[in-house]
């Protein structure tokens, strides 16, 4: 069935690499999401499963069978670009069944499924419109039946929900699940969004300038980021400097700048190693005045701002490091600004990473 | 609406397009035949006689006649396209705002001088200026503008200027008025918003519009020829020297077709190289200057001198042969012409023939040319190639008609088994190629590459890809590029000319008509004309239908 394998797939502009040395596997009936910032090969990366670009290196197989020489006409996959793509000079009905018509199948069974795919997406009273006549929403179900109606089973998604409001795109976004997962299809969804990948997908992959950085399911990713920048991308992350002061059976200490102890539950690290602590801003617990426990920090806020539901707390630490503390608005006592506190954080929750060569900040950008 | 009919030849090429052999076949022969039929024959034509160029040099006489035809042919070309720029721009922005129904018709009276056979345009202009018992010279009793320079510039205004007003008007239709609009809320004055802002942008469509018009005057005879009196251009000396046979011509008629050509081609490679890099002053403003300029008054005065400078130097003239048209049927010519009697049978024979060439030579351009078509805008050999067959493909317009005709006649010479039907056709050929490719590889390139591959992944074979979605989206790109290599071939004279002996197209007819005096009456040259004008008229009225189904 459409499982989709990539073995060390590189793809080359040029001086540019788009994609480099992906190695890849996506499970049969799997929604399966790639992610990363803008430019990281994410549409490259779909583009060659698709055959629409040939990898520069590399091997790529669905059904278990090599597709190097096969063109995208014979793939049998279902394509929805980020614009559309809707032929603009067919209307709704012919563009559905554009798929069925130049793949010749008999006209009733064309007809057949062009009827239920825009049953699906419940364009039926729309099937002479043309795409100019659409909404945004319109149009993508549109491309969504068309893709399906060509008989596909595994379905390449390139930021289908890119181009829609936010509240459509959220509706939007479990409904496209909701259909891969009845129809028993194979989904790749590329989106730049990490909360809507997280929300639909069953694995994630993360991208960064044309590699993947780790893959997993959502809560993995989330609880259990393996890269510096997978700690930031998917959700949020604080981080300090520090070196690796003691190694015990089961916890380390790591000091940070101006003598600060902490502690993390990592076995790996070797002493005097230079790493970064991670803390998610959400597990970042803030009490007022000075008090002691595990992982505490004392410190002074500097900015509060009100997120809608939630409160965002700058707080400057007293060996001049900063913060952010992300509290529930409803839930607890706001703090005020100027506020002495004590932050901490539990040593099961507490990330290390081996401190970037290139520099946090160089890790950590989007480009 | 597209269906999949069982037709077999469909089928067929569906197949067949899955082999990536079969397309590179395909591919490989419509470079061929570009290459083979199109560039090369005009270009070693010359170079072949290349040992002849020697003799000029020892015939001072000749050597300066033919120094100064060139030198004219340039000056000339240089001046045209400058008033041309100068007097369309206005024009274009008046059509491309247009604010009432008659602008239409305005749109497509601009569009006359551009598909009239430039011998019939010539004779009409000739009528209108400088003949003695009609036209405006009547009325001083002597010709206001004798045939010589001043007769040519005239007409080369007239046969470009459309060709410019329609880049600029198609141009300004394609740009977005809110960088127009951006500009004017932030408080530029009209004339400054234009300036500083339209200009810039469109700026490589002026600078191809520039390259239109000198490339049509540089190249056009049959209607120079006409007006040219004993004056001498380029292509008016090369015909000349072809008649006349005086001692030594092939010597100076090599030399004066490869300066042409050489030259031709290195003016547009500056132009295409240099024009981008070419700045428009944007940085200082006039505010109060350009304020003033751009008043109600001024904004209409400017309009109405455009309106003039249409309708007396443009319009009227052109269609100033109606005048003896009229004459003609109301005296019987008109019967002699429908029983084609006397001159008359010549005449329709070349009709026959010049339509007859022109439909064969559309119809196979567009079977070659649309495959070079998608090889330059899809860049299928990759970036530069691709960019050099664009440049390329323009060279048999850039360059002056009866010199690639005088280079063709010398390259086929030696195949004497080609007969001359087969040089007309090679000739006609070559000289309407590059308008089919390069406004239908523009087209291509316009249909976004998403629609070609969202077709593809579901399902659709290249062929089909071309058929049901590249074909439909530039069909009337297809259908006017088809209609303006017709109407090219149909009035065609500079390398007509230069080819053949015995067989004659239309328009080389009516040049012999009109300079051999006594050959036909001013009555019937302007019948002979009015026909040509009319079955042009039908032409125009198709082509606009179908732009028109565009909108
Ligand atoms: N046809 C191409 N020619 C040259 N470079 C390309 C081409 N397509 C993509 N690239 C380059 O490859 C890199 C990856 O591009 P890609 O479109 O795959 O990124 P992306 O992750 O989809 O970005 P976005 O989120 O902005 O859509 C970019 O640096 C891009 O400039
Ligand atoms: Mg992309």
């Amino acid at each position: 069935m459409p499982e989709v394998r990539l073995e060390n797939v590189t793809k080359k502009y040029g001086k540019i690499v788009a994609v480099e040395n992906v190695s890849l596997q996506v499970h049969d009936k799997e929604y399966f999401s790639l992610i990363g910032p803008s430019g990281c090969g994410k549409t490259t990366l779909l583009r060659l499963i698709a055959g629409l670009v040939q990898p520069s290196e590399g091997k790529i197989f669905i059904k278990n069978k090599l597709v190097t020489n096969i063109p995208p006409e014979n793939r049998e996959i279902g394509f929805v670009f980020q614009t559309y793509a809707l032929f603009p000079h067919m209307d709704v009905w012919n563009n559905v069944t554009y798929g069925p018509r130049v793949k010749a199948w008999d006209k009733e069974k064309s007809n057949r499924i062009g009827d239920e795919m825009l049953e699906m997406v419940l364009l039926r009273d729309r099937l002479n419109a043309y795409p100019r006549e659409l909404s945004g929403g319109m149009m993508q179900r549109v491309a969504l039946a068309r893709a399906l109606a060509a008989g596909a089973k595994l379905l390449l998604l390139d930021e289908p929900l890119g181009a829609l409001d936010a509240k459509i795109r959220f509706e939007l976004r479990y409904d496209v699940r909701k259909l891969v997962k009845d129809l028993g299809l194979t989904a790749i969804h590329v989106t730049h969004d990490q909360s809507e990948a997280m929300a639909i997908s069953d694995r994630i992959a993360v991208m960064k300038k044309g590699r993947i950085l780790q893959v997993g399911t959502p809560q993995e990713l989330y609880m259990k980021p393996q890269h510096i920048f997978v700690a930031n991308f998917i959700g949020e992350s604080n981080f300090l400097e520090g070196y690796v002061s003691k190694v015990a059976q089961k916890e380390i200490t790591i000091e940070l700048r101006g003598g600060i102890l902490v502690q993390a539950l990592d076995h790996k690290r070797k002493r005097e190693e230079k790493v970064a602590v991670a803390v998610r801003p959400e597990i970042l617990m803030i009490e007022k005045g000075k008090k002691r426990k595990e992982n505490s920090i004392f410190g002074k806020i500097e900015k509060r701002r009100f997120e809608g539901t939630s409160i965002r707390y700058e707080i400057r630490l007293e060996n001049g490091d900063l913060m952010v503390s992300v509290r529930p608005a409803l839930i607890e006592k706001w703090l005020d600004v100027q506020e002495k506190v004590t932050v901490s954080f539990p040593i099961e929750r507490t990330l290390i990473f081996t401190y970037p060569k290139k520099g946090l900040k160089e890790e950590l950008a989007l480009e | 609406m597209i269906t999949v009919k069982d037709w077999g030849l469909v089928r067929f090429l569906e197949v067949l397009s899955s082999k990536r052999s079969i397309r590179g076949l395909i591919y490989a022969c419509a470079v061929t035949f570009f290459f083979a039929l199109i560039l090369f024959p005009p270009i070693l034509g010359i170079l072949l006689k290349w040992n002849l160029i020697g003799q000029i040099f020892e015939n001072p006489a000749l050597m300066s006649r033919a120094t100064s035809a060139i030198y004219a042919s340039f000056a000339i070309a240089l001046f045209v396209s400058i008033i041309d720029i100068i007097a369309g721009l206005p024009m274009a922005w008046f059509i491309w705002r247009r604010k009432s129904k008659w602008l239409d018709a305005l749109d497509t009276l601009a569009d006359i001088p551009f598909i009239v056979p430039t011998v019939a345009l010539g004779f009409s202009i000739g009528l209108f200026w400088s003949d003695e018992t009609q036209g405006i010279s009547s009325l001083f009793g002597a010709s206001l503008v004798s045939p010589g320079w001043l007769l040519i510039i005239l007409v080369h205004f007239v046969f470009s200027y459309p060709a410019v007003v329609r880049v600029m008007v198609g141009a300004l239709f394609d740009y977005e008025r809110t960088y127009e609009e951006a500009s004017k809320t932030l408080g530029a004055a009209p004339v400054t918003a234009d300036r500083t802002v339209t200009f810039p942008i469109l700026k490589l469509s002026f600078i191809a519009a520039f390259t239109l018009a000198f490339a049509r005057s540089i190249s056009e005879t049959g209607a120079t020829v006409i007006a040219a009196g004993t004056f001498e251009n380029g292509p008016v000396l090369l015909n000349n020297l072809r008649t006349s046979q005086e001692l030594g011509y092939e010597s100076a008629l090599v030399f004066v077709s490869f300066i042409l050509i050489a030259v031709s081609c290195i003016i547009y490679a500056t132009i295409r190289i240099l024009g981008p890099k070419l700045k428009i002053p944007v940085r200082k403003v006039w505010p109060v200057a350009e304020r003033k300029l751009s008043s109600h008054g001024l904004t209409n005065l400017r309009n109405i001198s455009t309106l003039l400078v249409f309708f007396v130097l443009i319009l009227i003239p052109s269609l100033f042969v109606a005048l003896p048209t009229v004459n003609a049927v109301l005296n019987g010519t008109l019967n002699q012409a429908l029983s084609s009697t006397g001159i008359w049978q010549g005449y329709w024979q070349s009709i026959s023939l010049s339509y007859g060439i022109a439909f064969v030579a559309t119809l196979l351009n567009t079977i070659v040319g649309l495959p070079m078509a998608v090889l330059i805008a899809r860049k299928r050999l990759g970036g530069l190639p691709s960019t050099v067959l664009d440049v390329l493909v323009n060279i048999p317009m850039i360059v002056p008609s009866i010199a690639l005709g005088v280079s063709l006649s010398i390259f086929w010479s030696n195949f004497p088994f080609v007969p001359e039907i087969g040089l007309l056709l090679f000739a006609h050929l070559a000289i309407t190629y590059p308008y089919f490719v390069r406004s239908m590889s523009a087209a291509i390139e316009r249909v976004d590459m998403d629609l070609e591959e969202a077709s593809k992944t579901l399902g659709a074979k290249p062929f089909t890809v071309f058929r049901t979605i590249i074909l439909p989206l530039t069909k009337y790109s297809l259908f006017a590029g088809a209609i303006m290599m017709f109407t090219r071939s149909v009035g065609e004279t500079g390398a007509t000319v230069a080819v053949v002996s015995k067989l004659k197209t239309v328009p080389v007819l009516l040049v012999e008509w009109i300079k051999q005096t006594g050959l036909a009456t001013p009555m019937e040259i302007g019948l002979g004309c009015g026909f040509l004008i009319i079955l042009s008229f039908i032409i125009l009225l198709i082509l606009r239908g179908t732009v028109r189904g565009r909108h």
